[in-house]
């Protein structure tokens, strides 16, 4: 332990709480995620993983997805907004009996957002198994 | 002269029974969360029991708490009352609530969910230095918790005292503090979960029902529906009688970079809303906490599709003029209960209301408290270690003690008369200005650092707070500021702040780090585990 960690006049005692799945004391070891980068290392070789192959081409199909889709709720969105303010008498028109274009797609924004949500879980289960496969390999070898 | 008032006060113009009724309900539900709390604190030791459930919780069951987390009083009340009194603006409002947790779904949820412990900022301390980064996020944190919470106890101090004619409004803003400080203090995060889960289920089933009962009037015709919405009699302020069609667009947003402002607040607030955020800790792994928010979608979804036919059916059956008379804004939905299915469903429909305002502050008092022991006491003041055993979570009740008592007393000195509204907008703004930046900056930029961390997190505060000082809210006349809320320059300035922060300065370390982040973010690689039984 680097000695800055402790002060050296330091009298309080050196254990956690027993109940504590994650004990911040100084006395017990710490729990993976309490861990410096130095401490750490053994856990999991950080660097070989992140520069696996497959993990990169996970990284990448994640972004391919996460990104277009992530502009296209906003664009969605934000057309909103900008149509019914700047083009009330547009939004107006009737459309299916009395409802009108603005109500109908504020309407339409509910179903885009479930609608992309859905995909996204479709997508994110492929990433899950691509993400252990990937995991697999580092345990064993 | 102060006597015969409150005397008139005390007198309830309306039957003594509904309010009867209403009481008898609010205190089942105060009974079955005691009870719940009961339970919880017996199970609530050690400090992921405390702070995070013990990661246990269901994909459901979480889904239903975010959801009981997030709609709040304004949204129910709030939204019915805007648009019972002008259409379809209020309307619109509704449709930001839930395409921001698209937001929180493809970006912040699993990222949060695989590399942090019981706050946001652990993302961020990962691979930056801890203490400046930490102290930065909690003053962020708790400002957003604190005016976000002051707003919901004035509102719930109004409100209570419109539902149960009799019950002053400090009464009723004590009794709000010091239920949420006994959750909180007692029963942990376990227990305000369930309140959570329990207020979304009562919300949605009053919801449900009055939305049926509005289209029996119509016999189930949504075309009727809407056809009587096209001509809406209502006597303006000059006293005119006019009739609108309240379908139409623009009847009181004149200004649609008001509404392009609010729209940033709200779809990229939601994701750097602490007590939202502190939610995603509670399951077991990203899989359950992305399954989560899906749950959370479908319900927040179509509860605001619902505003639809209690907000519009207020318009339709009562009219804003009888609403007007009848308790104003806030009580559209309340007064649409008491003529569609009498004052039993009246008293039903107020509990509901009074669940919601209790679960929201109990998470908001939550996650105030757990980001002030863990991020500043444990973190930055004791360097990251308990000097003794459970101090942490002894800090955190503390807290929790602490925040009631603060926001019981300015809840009070403020009045029921204060304008609260620009307190939850200025809540949206910080979590869009300060928190998100720098949440994204810390998940996907290598080269992110803790000089940009703490720059995009102090510019993005200071600029919500100094804009929303000198707008429209504040300044009456001539305001410095065009705009109701400051999104729409803040965002902006927080990204900006964040990102030239980090050019200012390498620091190898958090580049370096950056690459473990990047695995456990993608892989939940060393996630923190949920307890055994």
């Amino acid at each position: 332990m680097p000695p800055e960690d402790v002060p050296p006049k330091d009298p309080t005692p050196e254990f956690a709480a027993p109940t504590d799945i994650a004990p911040l004391g100084r006395g017990a070891e710490k729990p993976a995620h309490e861990r410096t980068a130095a401490e750490d290392r053994d856990v999991a070789n950080w660097g070989a993983i992140a520069t696996d192959p497959d993990f990169r081409s996970l990284l990448r199909a994640k972004a391919k997805f996460i990104v277009p889709v992530t502009v296209f709720f906003i664009v969605y969105y934000f057309a909103l907004p900008i149509l019914v303010g700047w083009f009330p008498e547009m939004m107006s028109v009737p459309v299916l009996g009395e409802a009108n274009m603005a109500y109908l797609f504020a309407l339409s924004q509910f179903f885009m957002a479930w609608i992309v949500a859905l995909f996204y879980v479709i997508a994110a289960a492929g990433w899950d198994r691509r993400a252990a496969a990937v995991l697999r390999k580092f345990q064993t070898s | 002269m102060i006597f015969p008032i409150l005397f008139a006060q005390a007198a309830p113009t309306a039957p003594a029974a509904p309010g009867n009724t209403a009481l008898v309900m609010f205190l089942a539900f105060v009974a079955a969360t005691l009870v719940i709390t009961y339970f919880s604190a017996r199970k609530s030791t050690g400090s992921s029991a405390y702070f995070a459930a013990g990661r246990r919780i269901t994909g459901w069951q979480n889904g239903l708490a975010v959801a009981g987390d997030y709609m709040s009083a304004a949204s129910f009340l709030g939204i019915a009352g805007m648009i019972a009194f002008n259409g379809y603006d209020g309307f619109m409002y509704s449709v930001g609530f839930l395409v921001a947790y698209l937001t929180v779904l493809l970006i912040v949820a699993e990222p949060l969910r695989n590399a942090g412990k019981y706050t946001m900022a652990d993302v961020l301390a990962y691979r930056l230095k801890p203490r400046p980064v930490r102290a930065a996020a909690s003053l962020s944190t708790l400002t957003v918790s604190i005016f976000y919470m002051i707003a919901q106890m004035v509102g719930a101090g109004t409100l209570v005292r419109q539902l149960l004619p009799g019950v002053s409004y400090e009464l009723a803003v004590v009794g709000v503090g010091i239920l949420m400080v006994i959750y909180v203090v007692f029963g942990g995060m376990l227990a305000t979960t369930w309140v959570q889960i329990i207020k979304a289920v009562l919300l949605m089933s009053g919801s449900i029902l009055l939305s049926i009962l509005v289209m029996k009037q119509f016999d189930f015709s949504l075309a009727k529906f809407f056809a009587s919405l096209t001509a809406i009699t209502s006597t303006a302020p000059d006293g005119t009688t006019v009739t609108r069609n309240f379908l139409t667009p623009g009847l009181v947003f004149t200004n649609p970079w008001d509404q392009i402002s609010l729209g940033m607040a709200l779809v990229l607030g939601t994701a750097g809303l602490p007590h939202i955020l502190i939610r995603f800790y509670t399951v077991p792994d990203a899989k359950t906490a992305r399954s989560s928010v899906v749950w959370a979608m479908i319900i927040i979804g179509l509860f605001y599709i619902m505003t639809t036919f209690f907000g519009f059916g207020a318009a339709s059956l009562l009219g804003p003029d009888y609403l007007k008379e009848h308790g104003g804004t806030n009580m559209a939905a309340p007064e649409l209960a008491r003529v569609l299915g009498g004052e039993l469903f009246f008293a039903f429909i107020s509990a509901v209301a009074f669940a919601t305002i209790l679960a929201v502050v109990a998470g908001l008092t939550i996650s105030a408290s757990t980001s002030f022991a863990h991020d500043f006491f444990t973190n930055v003041i004791h360097h990251g270690r308990e000097h003794r055993p459970g101090e942490e979570v002894r800090v955190a009740r503390i807290t929790a003690f602490v925040v009631g008592a603060l926001s019981i007393l300015i809840a009070i000195v403020l009045g029921p008369t204060v304008n609260v509204a620009f307190l939850v907008g200025l809540a949206f703004a910080v979590a869009a200005s300060a928190n998100l930046p720098v949440i994204i900056f810390s998940i996907f930029w290598r080269r992110f650092n803790t000089t940009g961390a703490v720059s995009g997190l102090a510019v993005g505060l200071i600029s919500s707070i100094v804009l929303i000082a000198v707008s429209p809210d504040f300044m009456k006349d001539n305001p410095w500021f065009p705009l109701k809320n400051p999104a729409i320059v803040s965002i902006p300035l927080g990204f900006l702040a964040a990102v030239i922060g980090t050019l200012l300065k390498r620091e190898p370390e958090a580049e370096r780090m950056f690459t473990e982040l990047e695995v456990r973010a993608n892989t939940g690689l060393g996630a923190e585990k949920a307890t055994e039984h």
